[in-house]
């Protein structure tokens, strides 16, 4: 009986619905849930196109038609919004950077306006704020220094000194904050360690405080949770195990009761991915349930860069050729 | 959806979805039109009002309100009770927007920038806080929000302390209010408050967090807490020297190539270079390591101004150990064979810890070093990792290094540390059924280790071993956590005296006698205690479970490495081995390199990912492709000194990468066992 065998008691990835799912939610713009997300389109995008590339299925989008769209929602500053007639915010602009990279079409942008918009954000203390209304975040210092490794433009900012500012949201239990003081929290550990990985400033970093704390994330179900005492979510398979692994300690938490909680959160019969079993599907949970995936070998997906959140072969291509 | 139950909507409902979605979009489609064409009059101002009440995420919505109120405000002259209208207007509008999603950013950041013009009642937004808090007690933008207010307020941070009693007094669950309180209550201990000395606080503070504990044993909040408070105990901020080499009262032979045995007794180090490596290791991270810090005393020539080198990444100038390259080869004649060297550390203040701290005080030690100019030429045959070893020669001195150079040396105040910890071994023992009882109590018998006087150690090593063994079984999803921990107290407990540690070691009389460790065969996952392995030349790690090589950038001796028949996954995780400069012969043959797509070494390792600096050579611009393909193999491998590399066994190892191998290290002699034609 095939009911006994190990891949059916495991589940297995319904790819072929998770691409549909997402080519049709990019139809469906007339939903309450897509005017409500309106304004971030652009991480919608980011988030739907990566989880296709992941899939081998980015061939099934029209390249010309994202680009032109795309590059409506930038702004005189060189900032990107998150949809057109937005206001421009470095979220979006690293998303816009990302889906380019995806496409392999940096070369359209103005590389020196783009990176000259999120350079200025940086303050005087090294920290960045979001947009030129002054909310501080390591979020913005993870995004504008992914953003500016991506262009190749690092040498814009202080790099030291925006460093010195994440290690300054530093807790005592190893993680970070948004801001000094601030409690640990697993999307923010990510923007944290991300910054200090592409920076090779992972040393600032205690591995084993951190790693033990991040792998105690992972709950009964197999699921990980963003903060102790907190009930588990998909998207942490991808703040936590991303972070796991640039500090090289993700052999401490049970991976195939990750992939079985992922499994679970599918939607078999119309694609997508939810934050716990039962639950109503969004493309952000897609993506983060796909790059969980991915980042734990999962067979038929492509590997995704811990730091970068972009395909390895996207990142090689760019980074590792001169 | 966070939370939203997957269901198929009911024709109703979907109706009423679409009615709701096509009100929502009339009214952004008009706020962007105030928006872009700047209209700030009332009616506009109100309709932004209605979108941020159904959607609190518009950010550009928030961004809108902020010109319309400074728009308003440059039209006022300056009428406090006026500015004050329009100030607390958008505090309202926040407060609704926060009754709809309390985890709004752009609310919450809005709240912020209103408060910062600096109009409003503080004291309003600590009792709104108090609300909000009992609310949802969790919620970090509440608490992130609660020390920007405290900030502007000027409230003690013994009052915030205070809080914290309340909120864990009435929630043992509360992380975010034990987080709170770790954070003030090591800025009070830092700038040694009133009433907040570390041995008479954080006693009390074992007491608290006790009852967290005990009354939920799975209730992780109180876990983290304990964990700080052991490190607060453990972990004095002055930093200490741990070990070197060249260890106090050792004897060396130095040399430029082979000697005949009859020196056998004292480890021989020869180099062409005719320099030898001064290795400090200290507790914690150091900076300021220099010639000005370390003086050095002998008639070695040339050595008057010491380069020290971190051993860490490139960028970073802080490390626990640092190296030096004493000369004992120079152009004039040596008038004689035996120099005394005196090396000071600290003599000069100026060894900071990254914490600030000063080393403790300065440190002499003297060794011995015997000079050979009889030149034999280099090494060239293979070495062999299973004949021409002698058993360890027990009169050797180089183990009396093994005791460490004494912490109390640095006269810190151990006693009620000790004192804590022995309290605490007690009270967890009776806990030792559960996890976290059973960690702990591992936890703090090796800080019991590390804090004692080396005559009590090695009784409880036994323990620990078996208290992480137990936890292997008892919570297996952290598995490999435990079998870390465990490999940790091992090495530990191989190192902990000379009995134990020299049925470990051999000679290999191929190469002067070099010292051989050998950790073979132990089950090891991971690296540790190497401060007192300073000394060894070959290190024999094959068969283990080791991934990476993490740790063994301070053996700056090692010669020879073997990690056959181990778990590496990429040569990336190599990448502490380019610190060591006299590495010759490496074997990775029978691991997993080549097998997996992800790599988790991938940013512990120097290269273009993150952003370190590299320069084109003939390899890069002839095979840039091979290069991109084999990054890790590339960057780490042009670094080391090879003449000796066997990586068969491993799924990478195909005709193509063998070949590329031998452009990158074009100095290699033996690939795979086999001579390479020169």
């Amino acid at each position: 009986m095939s009911s006994s065998s190990s891949s059916f008691q495991m589940g297995q990835l319904v790819a072929d619905k998770h691409v549909r799912y997402i080519l049709m939610a990019e139809k469906k713009k007339e939903s309450f849930e897509s005017v409500v997300m309106d304004h971030l389109r652009m991480n919608g995008a980011y988030w739907g196109l990566t989880t296709l590339d992941l899939l081998d299925k980015l061939g099934s989008v029209s390249v010309d038609e994202v680009v032109s769209w795309l590059m409506t929602c930038q702004h005189e500053s060189g900032g990107f919004a998150g949809n057109t007639g937005h206001d421009p915010h470095v979220l979006y602009t690293l998303s816009a950077v990302q889906i380019l990279a995806l496409f392999d079409k940096l070369d359209i942008l103005d590389v020196g306006k783009v990176s000259s918009y999120v350079a200025g954000l940086q303050n005087e203390d090294g920290s960045f704020s979001g947009d030129i209304w002054g909310e501080v975040d390591t979020r913005f210092s993870y995004i504008a220094i992914c953003c500016l490794s991506i262009l190749k433009c690092l040498d814009k900012i202080n790099v030291e000194k925006a460093v010195d500012y994440i290690v300054s949201c530093k807790n005592l239990d190893g993680g970070f904050g948004c801001t000094p003081g601030a409690e640990s929290h697993a999307g923010q550990i990510f923007c944290c360690v991300g910054a200090l990985a592409i920076t090779g400033s992972l040393h600032h970093v205690d591995k084993d405080l951190l790693g033990w704390w991040l792998c105690e994330r992972q709950v009964k179900s197999g699921g990980l949770n963003g903060r102790p005492e907190k009930l588990p979510d998909v998207c942490y398979s991808w703040w936590v195990l991303s972070s796991l692994i640039m500090i090289d300690r993700v052999h401490w938490i049970d991976k195939a009761k990750l992939v079985k909680f992922i499994l679970d959160c599918q939607d078999l019969e119309n694609g997508g991915i939810s934050d716990r079993p039962d639950d109503a599907v969004d493309i952000f949970h897609t993506y983060f349930g796909v790059a969980g995936l991915s980042l734990l070998e999962y067979p038929g997906v492509k590997a995704i860069d811990p730091a970068y959140a972009l395909p390895v072969d996207v990142i090689n291509r760019i980074l590792l050729t001169k | 959806m966070h939370g939203r139950p997957r269901k198929a909507y009911k024709p109703e409902e979907e109706a009423a979805s679409a009615a709701k979605a096509a009100k929502l979009r009339i009214l952004q489609t008009q706020f962007m039109s105030n928006h872009h064409n700047k209209i700030y009059t009332k009616e506009a101002v109100d309709l932004s009002t209605k979108l941020l009440e159904i959607n609190p995420e518009a950010y550009t919505a928030w961004n809108y309100r902020k010109l319309a109120v400074e728009d308003k405000l440059s039209r006022i002259e300056s009428d406090p009770d006026l500015v004050k209208t329009i100030l607390d207007e958008e505090l309202s509008v926040v407060e609704s927007a926060l009754r709809q999603n309390f985890k709004s950013y752009g609310a919450w950041h809005h709240r912020k920038w209103v408060l910062s013009k600096g109009n409003s009642s503080v004291a309003n937004e600590m009792r709104l806080l108090d609300k909000f808090q009992k609310l949802d007690s969790r919620n970090f933008h509440a608490w992130n929000y609660r020390r920007f207010v405290v900030e502007l307020t000027n409230r003690s941070e013994q009052d915030e302390l205070k809080y914290t009693d309340n909120m864990i007094g009435s929630d043992f669950s509360n992380y975010s209010a034990w987080h709170n309180r770790s954070v003030l209550l090591s800025n009070l201990l830092a700038r040694k408050a009133d009433g907040f000395l570390p041995n008479a606080k954080i006693p009390d503070e074992y007491e608290l967090v006790h009852s967290a504990i005990f009354t939920d044993e799975d209730d992780q909040s109180g876990w983290f807490y304990h964990l700080w408070l052991l490190d607060q105990t453990v972990n004095v901020e002055t930093p200490l020297l741990t070990s070197s080499w060249p260890s106090h009262g050792s004897r060396i032979n130095l040399s430029a190539g082979c000697l005949n045995d009859s020196f056998s007794k004292l480890t021989t180090f020869c180099s062409e270079s005719g320099s030898f490596p001064l290795i400090l290791y200290f507790d914690q991270a150091v900076g300021g390591v220099s010639s000005a810090t370390v003086t050095i005393d002998s008639e070695l020539k040339g050595n008057e101004d010491l380069v020290w080198e971190p051993v860490s990444k490139k960028n970073s100038q802080m490390s626990s150990v640092w190296v030096a390259h004493l000369k004992y080869m120079s152009s004039e004649p040596c008038f004689r064979k035996e120099y005394e060297v005196k090396v000071r550390v600290g003599n000069s203040p100026g060894i900071v810890s990254s914490r600030g701290c000063n080393f403790s005080k300065s440190y002499e030690f003297i060794f011995t070093a015997h000079v050979h100019d009889t030149v034999q030429g280099s090494q060239e045959d293979i070495v062999s990792w299973t004949d021409g070893f002698d058993i360890w020669d027990a009169e050797s001195k180089d183990l009396y290094s093994l005791v460490n150079l004494n912490r109390s040396n640095a006269q810190m105040d151990f006693k009620w540390r000790q004192e804590a910890i022995a309290e605490e071994i007690i009270l967890f023992r009776k806990l030792s059924d559960s996890k976290i009882g059973k960690l702990t109590l591992a936890r703090l018998l090796m800080a019991k280790a590390v804090i004692s006087d080396d005559v009590v150690k090695g009784v409880d090593y036994n323990e620990i071993l078996e208290l992480y063994k137990d936890l292997m079984v008892l919570d297996s999803s952290h598995y490999q956590y435990y079998k870390d921990e465990h490999s940790v107290a091992l090495l530990h407990k191989v190192t902990s005296s000379t009995d134990d540690l020299s049925r470990h070691l051999f000679r290999y009389r191929n190469m002067n006698n070099s010292v051989c460790l050998r950790l073979n065969n132990l089950s090891l996952s991971r690296i540790a205690s190497v401060a007192k392995l300073l000394f060894v030349q070959m290190l024999d790690l094959s068969h283990n479970e080791l991934h990476s090589t993490e740790g063994l950038e301070a053996m700056q001796l090692l010669s020879c490495l073997n990690l056959s028949h181990n778990k590496i996954r990429s040569f990336s995780a190599l990448d502490s081995l380019r610190h060591l400069k006299q590495l010759r012969v490496l074997n990775v043959s029978h691991n997993h390199i080549g097998e997996h797509s992800v790599d988790t070494t991938r940013y512990l390792c120097s290269s273009p990912l993150s952003n370190s600096e590299w320069t084109q050579d003939e390899v890069g611009r002839k095979t840039p492709n091979l290069v991109t393909k084999y990054w890790d193999a590339y960057f780490v491998l042009r670094d080391l000194n090879l003449k000796q590399l066997d990586i068969t066994g491993n799924a990478i190892a195909r005709d193509e990468f063998s070949s590329f191998v031998l452009q990158v290290v074009p100095k290699l002699v033996w690939l795979n066992g086999k001579k390479l034609e020169s």
